[in-house]
């Protein structure tokens, strides 16, 4: 594979930063997922926080325990042995989503930019796996990839003060969950149960970078139907093996 | 009374913190915990306790609260005027208090932050690894919120003859007046290349303000533009502590214990762990200006100078 030799750079005392490449890319991800997962199965001396992100890794550090110049060798040193072989099996999770009416606002404006019929963005949204790519912003925010061309839309022309939780919206070329409430742009479509993040859960973040979204579209009835589940306790979303 | 701290007043935003929450910055979580950690760390080595056990952040203007029990304090970090039953307390320094006794803080005379350690600590369970108040996920801290009128804060035991922490003393420390400009070292990048070189110069030669936006977060700075080459927008990656990101205004922002874990603006210059209890100090209306560290090396050198001055302080603790 023909990719650019990555690049190491401070940011900080405390950090650094590991940059394979300029564009957001699975293959330039796969590398970054590479090295996140080399220093999870072995850690280096110092090293506090590890951030996946598109095309690059922020490494944090103790800089008290830690130099710069030592650790940007062993990073290099483990780069030049990185092995993408060894990535662990790829998980899809499938959620469901009511699309439309109260929970998905702007799916008539998503439909008339896109010249699809509301059914037929629902289906084209529900019919593809995206990639999460990173996870940032808010906890539990995936940043997807694969969003197909046709349904990308521009974001509102004025922000959202709140948008609530579990909500599914489209901005520009990217697609994903609202993991929490929060102020927003993006074009509501639908909105699920499922809870990204919940801090009582043995996993408070439901899914991690690499990991791969499907959505399915449920009905209003059957929305309520899975909240109550999951308010017994119930998991209401499932895991599959890609492939 | 029980063993709790009841808050009578909480002051603008006061929370519960400690070195801060890590391992999550990968799912999306910011690390939050103390902004001036020297001054939290202080505090609890003068009340016994470890360097890292949760302390209140105070801002601007401190707590007013009566103790359920007899317990030792230390107040650190920003001078908040703090009386005892009216009677004037000293900074940094370690002082028995008895059961129904009223702490009361003022408005910060000087500095911006100021942390408060009981001796035993505070009975409040970490979240997800630390008991630092992360507000935005409602998480850690005290029911993972800022403290309010009637809150009344669990202590845990304190240590046997705890009085005898009494009269411990730590350097007070020395904020520069209003008008002297805050000089903050920093280290390049990782985007300096974004930026064009007038850019950089207004960055490096500038006095920038620090503005009332300024929060947890980030302390937004306002001062001479800071150009850059083909827009600020980079593909959102990794913000580390102390970085400086330059959106479409021109104006930087250094990112602090809240921030958001990733972001999509330039980071022109990133500062040093051991000039960012300076920021987190820094009032609205301060002038601070950035320079070039020099290498990571010197850098580390100057944090690691920080560190010691706290394992020094700790091994005094033995023998006062």
């Amino acid at each position: 594979m023909n990719t650019p030799e990555p690049t190491i750079l401070p940011a900080g005392d405390a950090a650094l930063v590991v940059a394979f490449g300029n564009e957001i890319s699975p293959a330039v991800n796969a590398r970054v997922r590479a090295l996140t997962d080399s220093l999870a199965r072995r850690p280096l001396r110092g090293v506090t926080e590890c951030v996946p992100t598109f095309r690059s890794v922020l490494v944090a550090y103790d800089p008290c325990a830690v130099r710069y110049a030592w650790l940007r060798r062993k990073l290099a040193r483990r780069l030049a042995a990185l092995s993408l072989a060894g990535e662990a099996e790829t998980r899809v999770f499938v959620i469901p989503v009511c699309y439309g009416g109260a929970f998905g606002e702007d799916l008539p404006a998503v439909a008339e930019h896109t010249g699809f019929s509301p059914d037929e963005v629902i289906r084209r949204h529900s019919g593809a796996d995206y990639l999460i790519y990173m996870l940032g912003f808010l906890p539990g925010f995936a940043y997807l990839g694969g969003l197909e061309q046709a349904l990308h839309t521009p974001r509102l022309q004025n922000p959202r003060t709140s948008i609530p939780a579990g909500s599914v919206g489209i901005g520009g070329e990217q697609t994903g969950i609202y993991p929490l409430a929060s102020p927003g742009g993006w074009q509501l479509i639908g909105r699920t149960p499922v809870r990204p993040y919940d801090p009582r859960r043995a996993e408070p973040i439901l899914y991690r970078a690499g990991d791969y979204i499907r959505f399915v579209p449920v009905s209003a009835e059957e929305y309520a139907e899975l909240e109550q589940k999951q308010a017994a306790g119930e998991r209401i979303w499932e895991v599959k093996a890609r492939g | 009374m029980d063993n709790v701290l009841k808050i009578l007043s909480p002051g603008p935003l006061t929370t519960v913190q400690d070195a801060g929450r890590f391992g999550w910055m990968a799912s999306g979580f910011s690390p939050s915990g103390a902004m001036d950690l020297p001054a939290a760390r202080t505090a609890n080595l003068l009340a016994g306790n470890p360097m890292d056990f949760p302390v209140l952040e105070m801002t601007l203007v401190g707590i007013q609260a009566e103790f359920g029990c007899d317990a030792v304090i230390a107040l650190t970090g920003a001078d908040m005027a703090a009386v005892l039953d009216g009677e004037e307390l000293p900074r940094c320094q370690a002082v028995a208090v008895r059961a129904g006794q009223v702490l009361a803080c003022g408005a910060a005379r000087e500095g911006c932050r100021g942390y408060l350690a009981l001796a035993g600590g505070f009975a409040l369970e970490p979240e997800m690894g630390s008991c630092s108040t992360n507000l935005k996920c409602g998480l850690g801290g005290f029911e993972g919120r800022k403290l309010r009128a009637g809150d009344e804060l669990p202590l845990r035991e304190a240590p046997p003859f705890f009085g005898g922490l009494a009269g411990r003393r730590a350097p007070v420390p020395d904020f520069p007046p209003p008008e002297e400009t805050i000089a903050l070292r920093v280290l390049p990048g990782p985007q300096d290349g974004a930026f064009t070189a007038e850019g950089l110069r207004a960055f490096y030669e500038g006095k920038y303000a620090v503005t009332p936006a300024s929060d947890r977060m980030g302390i937004k700075l306002a001062g001479p533009s800071i150009e850059a080459k083909d827009g600020y927008d980079i593909i959102s990656d990794g913000i580390a502590a102390g970085s400086v990101q330059v959106p479409a205004s021109g104006q930087p922002i250094v990112m602090m214990a809240d921030r958001q874990t990733t972001g999509g603006y330039a980071k022109i210059a990133t500062v040093i762990t051991a000039d960012l209890p300076k920021l987190a100090q820094a009032k609205i209306g301060s002038q601070v200006r950035f320079r070039a560290a020099g290498s990571p090396r010197e850098a580390q050198a100057a944090a690691r100078r920080e560190a010691q001055k706290l394992r020094r302080l700790e091994y005094r603790m033995l023998w006062q």
